[in-house]
């Protein structure tokens, strides 16, 4: 009814901390800890901060692309862990591998990890997006069905004996910065360039924000639905190769509960469980937030037991700000 | 006698920008009272604040002579003033009974629900009112139209003494709004006061006694329906002179864009043959659901059902899905605009891009200052009243929505142009220019399929009129045998 003069908005710091509030909080923190560790800006640290963060960012930007589109995809943990035996199975020198003839070269072996991992999201996908389940469901039921594959496919055991090819991508670096890393600002570059610029990012936002209207306006919803679970499958995928690059063995049990972090830094991010809000930008920064409290936590030697306390209030707390940006608007 | 209701110089701002400036009111007791406006008059601000919803800046409200300031819905209500708004709100797996005496259920013995006694009661006051309407129906049964009356039950039941109704009619058809009228004049003789909000003047003059108009947020005028034309109220409302209600400088021509053949679509529609011309508005119409709007669905791929043959300028089309229809230059104005219309979660600019995506991208990759240019070209033809295209849609007027999706539809510069109920919730002035993209898109020589469950707007706008009734063809008008007796006599 009112019609707001949009131009004329004063820059009040209230409105300052609705907009920008998770990056301050973020940089607030990160001065705290730099304050009371003399540790915490260590190269080395600022580093191994990252490298914890690579796994769950690159998680948490393939589920930013479902959540996006009003879905939930609970599934990547265990598709983590599903495509991390698979591509270890190749890439093992392991005499227990599965696989005849290997290992196989690193490349193939990732490919392979990948197609798996998008093979589990196009599945999941083909039923959210042709026969309507509700994504909770499915991706509930995938949860459960890829941790048994896992399982059955590696017998219960890890897999040792990565070849050094296969941890490279893991535990190496190019010019001084470690390959995770690098991984995760990839990802976050394509992910962010997708849904900015791009056709099909306008899609995603369009059938996330309303359906129908997207539905009547001649996009193809169906496919769009469809798709973002194999993205989300691919970059989970990605993720588990990494974890098992970097220990150097694939754990049947990995990954274990890791869509809740995915799904605490997509909302802690700003993107709206509701659909057609969000940025990939946002998700990132949820993701260090987790990451840096996490080691900053550890540095000050709080307990884990703690760390998930203090999570838990993060989550809650950064959705409230959100609720009542929206009540503003 | 006090008056039910009076109300002075009721203002209210948020966050600064004026919403409501000077407000005021007077309701007598058997009197239904138009309360007039165009959108962001302040006549939502105003209810709102009369409700307890909004509280208030200053101002006075005399209930029967004294001053009352309600703090919740709930308060007002216990003070015998009842709203039925325009957004119904129903709990759909419940039945018309549960949904009308939620948290006030007649109760036997450890708090049950006394089912008996609940749905007598509420079949009572159903049947008093004349709506043919089970009390043991599901809500997620009913009709829109049906849900409407509902909950104008659900008002009544309270046995309020004042009571607003906001756009009651823009859900239904006209034999549906012939039994809302009825059972306003039911009430008005029991001595109610009834405080009306619509956008439809012809039922304003024809069920109103009194009108107060807000303009600007500001009381203008008001006075007895008796004393007042409608050019006159179409003046005060929009605060000039507007000469004519409806724009039409189209010509029909004579070469056939459109022909369907033995159409079939869902609700029964059967057999349905028509043609289209060149330059020509067809109106559509019909009561509710005689499957006005599933004839438009199916012509654009959306419906279940695809009998019948179509042809496209003497060529054969098939059509199954939205985007065959846009490619073959189609576009829709679904009825609901915010169901089906828009994005709400996103910006002007991209709802104004939304079909056109492919022609707006290169590679997958967009097009961004093509977008921003061909949006402004829009904006500016549409005179879309928005401070930015990167504005969120949603925090537009319903007019200025209706534009934007009217323009969407533009940039796939289409050669037909499906419209259903183009104008509703639109105000009087955002109306006008409506009709007029309407007619200015005929005269250029596109075809256009309108349907409308108002008849006037039928009357001023179309060139021919094919009357549906349960699914089939019941009659056709050309202009100049168009008369609202003879439409309403083939739709009943």
């Amino acid at each position: 009814m009112q019609r707001k003069p949009t131009t004329a908005t004063p820059w009040t710091a209230g409105l300052l901390v609705q907009r920008y509030g998770i990056f301050i909080a973020l940089l607030l923190l990160c001065f705290a800890l730099a304050v009371m560790n003399e540790n915490f800006l260590s190269t080395r640290n600022i580093l191994n901060v990252l490298r914890q963060t690579s796994i769950n960012g690159i998680l948490a930007i393939g589920m930013t692309f479902v959540i996006l589109t009003r879905g939930i995809d609970l599934s990547v943990g265990s598709v983590a862990a599903f495509a991390g035996v698979v591509a270890a199975s190749l890439a093992t020198t392991s005499a227990t591998g599965t696989i005849a003839g290997g290992p196989y070269p690193a490349v193939l072996a990732i490919m392979v990890g990948l197609a798996a991992g998008m093979a589990c999201g196009s599945l999941s996908g083909v039923i959210v997006a042709r026969f309507s389940v509700p994504s909770f469901v499915v991706t509930l039921g995938m949860l459960s069905a890829a941790r048994g594959l896992t399982l059955l496919y590696s017998g219960g055991r890890p897999i040792p004996a990565l070849t050094e090819d296969f941890r490279w991508i893991g535990t190496g670096s190019i010019w001084g910065i470690p390959v995770p890393i690098l991984l995760l600002i990839g990802t976050f570059a394509v992910a962010h360039f997708v849904l900015t610029q791009t056709r099909y990012g306008r899609h995603v936002y369009a059938v996330g924000g309303n359906p129908h209207a997207a539905k009547v306006s001649g996009l193809p919803v169906h496919k769009i639905r469809f798709s973002v679970y194999v993205i989300s499958g691919a970059l989970a995928a990605l993720a588990g190769m990494l974890l098992a690059a970097r220990t150097g063995s694939a754990l049947p049990q990995a990954g274990i509960a890791y869509e809740l972090d995915a799904i605490a830094a997509v909302v802690i991010g700003g993107t709206s469980l509701a659909g057609g809000v969000g940025r990939v930008t946002g998700t990132l920064i949820g993701a260090l937030l987790i990451g840096v409290m996490n080691n900053g936590l550890d540095l000050m030697g709080v307990e884990s037991y703690y760390q998930q306390v203090i999570k838990g209030i993060l989550i809650v707390a950064a959705v409230m700000l959100d609720q009542s940006k929206n009540k503003q608007d | 006698m006090a008056p039910l209701l009076e109300v002075e110089g009721l203002a209210k701002s948020f966050s600064g920008v004026p919403a409501l400036i000077d407000g005021r009111f007077r309701l007598e007791p058997g009197s239904v009272h138009a309360l007039c406006g165009g959108n962001g008059a302040g006549k939502s601000t105003f209810l709102k604040i009369v409700m307890g919803i909004h509280d208030r800046d200053s101002g006075t409200i005399r209930r029967n002579g004294r001053e009352v300031a309600f703090a919740n819905p709930a308060e007002a209500l216990r003070n015998g003033i009842a709203i039925v708004e325009q957004e119904l709100s129903p709990v759909p797996a419940m039945t018309v009974a549960e949904n009308i005496y939620m948290g006030r259920e007649p109760l036997r013995s450890f708090g049950r629900i006394d089912f008996a006694t609940l749905n007598k009661q509420t079949q009572a006051l159903l049947d008093g009112f004349g709506f043919a309407i089970r009390a043991t129906d599901l809500m997620m049964d009913l009709t829109v139209a049906q849900t409407q009356l509902v909950e104008i039950a659900k008002a009544l039941s309270y046995d309020a003494e004042v009571i607003i109704l906001d756009e009651p009619t823009s859900a239904l058809g006209e034999a549906e709004a012939e039994h809302l009228f009825e059972a306003i004049a039911t009430l008005k003789a029991r001595g109610k006061g009834l405080i009306y909000v619509s956008h439809r003047l012809s039922e304003i003059f024809s069920i109103a006694d009194r009108y107060t108009v807000f303009r600007d947020g500001r009381f203008i005028q008001d006075g007895d329906m008796v004393d007042i034309s409608k050019e006159q109220l179409i003046q005060l409302i929009v605060g000039r002179p507007l000469n004519e209600e409806f724009v039409k400088e189209n010509q029909p021509g004579q070469k056939v864009v459109l022909r369907a053949d033995g159409l079939a679509a869902a609700r029964g529609v059967r057999d349905l043959s028509f043609d289209l011309h060149e330059g020509e508005i067809l109106g559509f119409y019909g009561l509710m659901g005689a499957g006005r709007t599933e004839v438009l669905d199916r012509l654009f791929g959306l419906s279940p059902e695809t009998g019948g043959n179509l042809h496209l300028n003497g060529k054969p089309l098939r059509i199954t899905r939205p985007s065959d229809a846009i490619a073959a230059g189609i576009a829709y104005v679904t009825e609901d605009r915010k169901q089906t219309g828009l994005v709400l979660t996103s910006s002007v600019r991209d709802n104004l891009c939304l079909s056109s995506l492919d022609r707006l991208s290169q590679f997958g990759v967009m097009r961004r200052r093509q977008e921003a240019l061909d949006a402004a070209a829009i904006i500016e033809q549409l005179r879309i009243k928005t401070a930015s295209d990167a504005l969120g849609v949603a925090s537009l007027s319903g007019g200025n929505q209706q534009k934007v999706v009217l323009g969407k539809w533009f940039m796939i510069n289409p050669g037909i142009l499906l419209l259903d109920e183009p104008t509703r919730g639109v105000d009087v002035g955002a109306k006008r220019e409506i009709y007029r993209v309407i007619s200015d898109f005929a005269r250029a020589g596109g075809a256009v399929i309108m349907v409308s469950s108002e008849t006037d707007e039928v009357l001023g706008m179309a060139d021919r009129v094919i009357v549906l009734k349960d699914g089939r063809k019941a009659g056709e008008l050309t202009r100049d045998r168009l008369s609202a007796e003879e439409l309403l006599h083939l739709a009943a």
